[in-house]
């Protein structure tokens, strides 16, 4: 494996002197799903576009490939595929036309860019709507549209900002599954997400961006270790709560903790050793009526409690 | 830092190869936006057809008056119209680039390898391209009122060459004006500005009937220049003007254009490299 990303103390500072970023550090290696993972205002979204060439920094250094990014753009760009928050395509012409002209300013000549658009289109299933305006596409074959976009010109690191905010499961699904053959496929990829989920089933090495840096960074796994891996709630009658506290103590080896008032008892559902079935098997040998169960995964603030050891952001 | 060149970049050659290239594809896409939405150019056209109507028949008799030959006043207002119609295509400039700095799809763009000035001049040249077609409207509309030109067509396709030149510089404003404002209603408000602009020159009136002090702002007005060689080339009749730049009009209309290009091509340029959201 070669490093294809590599970013050193990168600094940016906005206008009013609020840093974006600051002693950024990342490495990326190729042909991974390399996930920054981070909240709102992070500095997740401002750290790709600076590795796209979108936006510019004050002060550190970013390689692509072993050359530093800002004074190579014409050349960066010839090597990446950047897939923003806002789909990133346009709305008055038709999807063939929009892909078209993405691949003849990708310089891949008026032929090669054709044949390329139809590839995508059928690929990415939109060749029943190519010759429709995008304008009147739905919000899921306009996020596949800007994926298609990005990659008219193959590129070897892709980028994506958040790439299924605003999808239903539906869409979200598709856009993970093209991801993983695009990484099967030997492109690296490199994304932001708000969510936990999403990076444990794409990523194969997640950043945590918090105030600007990276405070944490491992394996889905490693991370998922040192967070626990969330606790699994039953909502029971008011009259069980004491049963339901030694049945899932039992099963779970642990202690349960019982929110009387809310009719909940929960225990820690330990690294997916203990299912959801198991838990309800056991209460129901117990007699018990199980109104509500549910696994509760570990918030974004309480990972990053954990992971920091500090409050609040 | 600008844009830089990298160690396997391309020749000067090749990179001037492909700035026409993909300033051509971009001119495309915005040239399919004006099929798709031609009440654009019904709207840019609106206010000079308007204008031939008001001021050709409902004020003509007394705007005639006011030309001391006595000259044919619609030939005379035609020219005027011709290059108001060219000021005005300012608007949709600027509102174009505006909306499209707003979108993602100008992420899009800076994130290819093309050249990135290339999004600006391909706008450039869609809208010299619709302006030819606004001006096709109006040499139509203007036989309709009695309007010609009496110096041969050479001469004539010479005067429409100016208009388009000036239309051309004009566009470079627009991109910057639609880098600068930050929504489509700013830049409405910006586009008031045109007015003025249009009516303190040789537009509908010889720049003498106007106060003194403010002859010489509309005499060296860049539109003034443009349609006094139009009249000239045109072989229509003109204001009573004998100074220098009445005599100099045409090499006026040629340097005027090319000083606000040189102004404003660069403006844009940097504005847009500069531009990090």
């Amino acid at each position: 494996m070669s490093t294809v990303i590599r970013a050193q103390g990168v600094g940016k500072v906005y206008g009013g002197g609020r840093a974006a970023l600051e002693g950024f550090d990342l490495q990326v290696e190729s042909g991974t799903v390399h996930a920054l993972l981070g909240p709102n205002g992070a500095g997740k979204s401002t750290a790709v576009r600076i590795m796209a060439t979108l936006a510019r920094f004050d002060s550190g250094q970013v390689w692509l490939e072993g050359r530093p990014v800002q004074s190579n753009t014409r050349w960066v760009r010839s090597r990446i595929g950047f897939v923003g928050q806002y789909a990133a395509v346009d709305e008055a012409l038709s999807g063939r036309r929009n892909l078209e002209m993405f691949a003849r300013l990708s310089h891949l000549g008026r032929r090669r860019a054709r044949a390329r658009a139809l590839e995508l289109l059928e690929r990415f299933g939109l060749q029943g709507a190519a010759e429709r305006a995008v304008g009147q596409y739905s919000g899921g074959m306009r996020r596949r549209l800007d994926l298609a976009a990005a990659l008219v010109a193959d590129p070897v690191v892709l980028f994506l900002d958040e790439p299924t905010t605003g999808l239903d499961p539906r869409s979200r699904a598709r856009v993970w599954q093209e991801v993983r053959e695009l990484v099967g496929r030997g492109t690296t990829v490199v994304l932001t997400s708000q969510y936990l989920e999403e990076v444990d089933r794409l990523a194969d090495r997640v950043s945590v961006v918090r105030a600007g840096r990276v405070v944490a960074e491992g394996s889905p796994g490693r991370l998922k270790e040192r967070i626990g891996g969330g606790r699994i709630e039953v909502v029971v009658e008011p009259g069980d709560l004491a049963v339901a506290e030694r049945v899932l103590g039992r099963v779970a080896g642990a202690a349960a903790r019982v929110e009387a008032e809310a009719g909940r008892v929960s225990v820690p559902a330990g690294q997916g050793t203990l299912g959801l079935t198991e838990v309800v098997r056991a209460l129901d040998k117990a007699g018990l009526v199980v109104q509500d169960v549910a696994l509760r995964r570990p918030t974004l603030d309480e990972v990053f409690l954990s992971l920091t050891g500090e409050e609040g952001a | 830092m600008g844009e830089g060149q990298g160690r396997s970049g391309p020749g000067a050659a090749e990179r001037a190869g492909w700035m026409v290239a993909d300033t051509w594809v971009v001119a495309g896409r915005y040239l399919s936006h004006l099929v798709r939405k031609p009440e654009e150019i019904v709207g840019t056209l609106l206010i000079p057809v308007l204008a031939v109507l008001l001021f050709g028949f409902v004020f003509g008799e007394a705007m005639g008056a006011l030309l001391g030959g006595g000259g044919d006043y619609r030939e005379f207002l035609m020219p005027g119209l011709f290059v108001l119609t060219m000021a005005f295509g300012i608007g949709n400039t600027t509102i174009a680039v505006v909306t499209d700095v707003g979108r993602g799809v100008v992420d899009r763009f800076r994130t290819l390898p093309m050249a990135p000035s290339a999004l600006l001049a391909g706008r450039s040249v869609a809208d010299v391209v619709s302006a030819l077609v606004d001006l096709a409207v109006l040499v139509a509309m203007g036989w309709l009122v009695g309007w010609q030109w009496h110096n041969g067509l050479w001469a004539a396709l010479a005067a429409l060459g100016l208009l388009l030149w000036l239309r051309l510089a004009f566009t470079w404003i627009g991109i910057w004006l639609g880098l600068v404002v930050r929504s489509p209603e700013a830049a409405m408000k910006f586009f008031s500005l045109v007015f003025p602009l249009a009516m303190v020159a040789e537009t509908f009136v010889p720049v003498e009937t106007m106060p003194g002090w403010l002859v010489p702002v509309a005499e060296w007005n860049p539109l003034s220049a443009t349609v006094v060689a139009a009249r000239e080339l045109f072989g229509n009749p003109a204001g009573p003007g004998q100074g220098w730049l009445a005599q100099n009009a045409v090499l006026v209309a040629l340097l005027w254009p090319a000083v606000l290009l040189a102004v404003f091509v660069p403006l844009a340029v940097g504005r847009f490299r500069r531009m990090s959201r």
